[in-house]
This record gives structure tokens, C-alpha cells and sequence, in this order.
């Protein structure tokens, strides 16, 4: 399956390199299921960051609660001080972005088992160290609760609130067999490598990969 | 929150009670707030979080919005904001 995603990629590796590969021409030939203005008002939708604005870009890889904390807390703060804030969220870093009440997701099999032993959604987290059978987690929430420290689920309301984005890994979404309706509400755009570096190596932009 | 329309210049001080806060939220709940006032109110934000005392000067040389009074209280840490 072709997607707006490698469209978008290619485009901004020929912007990048300068150099029209036609790789666009060669897809479009094969398996472009977007009509072409789609295409044209993509880049648009990417907005220019201006060199004053500072902006944090978070590569989300993790879908592990001491991870994915400290993730909610820099985005949310870095949008709160008036950054532009991006969380790139990719392989593990997707499922605590699934609909908390998802129990098994995918297609096939090998998707529904990964699921399984690994629970998605935001109040379903793991710990990566002190698991202990979900004693860690849920010690953590208790004295989460006994310090009045905001848990995930209130950071993210807090996070999408105050404008942070969140753009899901395409590949890794179609390879997890997530479809866009089991993730939550309010996500952007699915995007690729090609869109995340650019992000990356914008000025006044600082990036994380946790 | 109400403003005055009878002055040209809303000059009525907001107060936020940030109190029991943990970081984030005291900032979150800051920018969220201050969003509402006209430009050059004030924001008193109460909080008890010790580590409000570097984020809220972070936050203000960061945003640009002036902290104009900062003291503290029984604990309460007490922040003026003046909306750039």
C-alpha cells in the first residue's frame, strides 16, 4: 500500500537535495491512491517555523510509562513556554496512544499476539525497570496520587490542550496493523523519516529520542 | 473572569491557584491562563511547589512575559506576571 506519507517523503528529499529524482512521476505511474492536489497542499500544511520560534521535537520510541512521563511532561512544558512541540510516535512509543478500551489490535495473528502481551492504551503502561508483575506501576500510581504528580492520562489532555502534536509512524502503524480509528482522537498526520528529520534539523529545535 | 470594560487598559489582577501543583502543571495552568488577560495585566500565581521557583523564571525569560514580584509565604510561593 502507497501512502500521502511517501509522498510527502519525497518531496522533501528532493527539496532537500535539490534534485528532481521524478520519483513522484515514477509512483504516481504505479500507485498513488491521493488525487493530485492533495499532494500540492501537503507541504503547505507543514508550516515554515519561523527562526524565532524555538520548537522540541521528541522521537516517542518507548510505550513504557517511566519513558513515556517524561516525554508528556517536555512536550507539555516546552508547549506551555511557547515552543512549537512535535512527539514523533513509532513502534512501541504507538500503543499508549491506542483508545485505552482497545484490548486486541491488528490484522493478523502476529499483530493480535503482540497486542495481547503487550496491552495497548495510556492507563495499560509498563514500567522498564521494577515491573514486578504490574506491582511497580502500580505502586508509582499511588504515590502519584499521594504527591498530586499529573499521570499520563492527564498529561496528554493537558499535552493535546495546549497544541502539542502528535504525528504517528506510518510504517510502523501499518506494521502494528493500527488502523487510524484504534488511536485516539486528535493526532496528526501520519509521517515518515523523511519528515521527521527535517523537523529535527530545523533552527531553535531541540530533539530527543526517548 | 470578568473584565472591566470601563477602563481602557484592564489593569485588574487575575489570581491562579497553583497550589499542590506538581511540574508541569503550574506552568501549564500559567500559560493557559495568562492567555486570557489583556496585554500588560497581571497574573498572581500561588504555588507550593519548591520547583516553581526556577520554572516560573525560566518560563517568563522564555515567553517574555515580565515576572514582576516573586515572594514567598507559609510555604506559598507567590509569582507576578505581567502579560507581554
Amino acid at each position: 500500500m502507497t501512502t500521502p506519507v511517501i509522498e510527502r517523503d519525497v518531496e522533501m528529499i528532493e527539496q532537500e537535495t535539490g534534485v528532481d529524482h521524478d520519483l513522484l512521476g515514477f509512483l504516481e505511474s504505479a500507485v498513488i491512491e491521493a488525487p493530485a492536489e492533495e499532494t500540492e497542499t501537503q507541504p503547505a500544511a507543514t508550516p515554515a517555523v519561523e527562526s524565532a520560534t524555538r520548537q522540541l521535537v521528541i522521537i516517542n520510541w518507548s510505550g513504557e510509562l517511566d519513558k513515556l512521563w517524561p516525554t508528556l511532561i517536555m512536550s507539555t512544558a516546552a508547549a506551555a513556554s511557547g515552543y512549537q512541540a512535535k512527539v514523533f510516535i513509532t513502534f512501541w512509543g504507538l500503543l499508549p496512544f491506542v483508545k485505552d478500551q482497545k484490548r486486541i489490535v491488528g490484522e493478523n495473528w502476529m499483530q493480535k499476539m503482540l497486542s495481547f502481551m503487550q496491552r495497548p492504551g495510556i492507563s495499560h503502561l509498563r514500567l522498564s525497570k521494577m515491573n514486578f508483575l504490574g506491582m511497580g506501576p502500580w505502586m508509582i500510581g499511588r504515590l502519584s496520587k499521594q504527591y498530586n504528580v499529573a499521570t499520563p492520562p492527564e498529561l496528554l489532555e493537558a499535552a493535546q490542550a495546549m497544541g502539542v502534536e502528535f504525528i504517528p509512524c506510518q510504517m510502523t502503524m501499518e506494521m502494528f496493523g493500527l488502523q487510524r480509528e484504534d488511536m485516539i482522537d486528535g493526532l496528526g498526520e501520519p509521517a515518515g523519516a523523511a519528515a521527521v528529520l527535517e523537523l529535527m534539523t530545523q533552527p531553535n529545535t531541540a530533539s530527543l529520542f526517548i | 473572569m470578568t473584565t472591566t470594560h470601563s477602563t481602557p487598559v484592564a489593569t485588574e489582577m487575575v489570581r491562579l491557584d497553583a497550589r499542590g501543583l506538581k511540574c508541569p502543571m503550574p506552568i501549564v495552568r500559567t500559560a493557559m491562563t495568562i492567555k486570557t488577560l489583556a496585554p500588560g495585566q497581571l497574573l498572581e500565581v500561588l504555588a507550593t511547589d519548591p520547583g516553581a521557583v526556577a520554572d516560573f523564571s525560566a518560563w517568563s525569560r522564555t515567553t517574555g512575559h515580565d515576572l514582576v514580584e516573586q515572594s514567598i509565604a507559609d510555604g506559598v510561593y507567590r509569582f507576578v506576571l505581567r502579560r507581554k
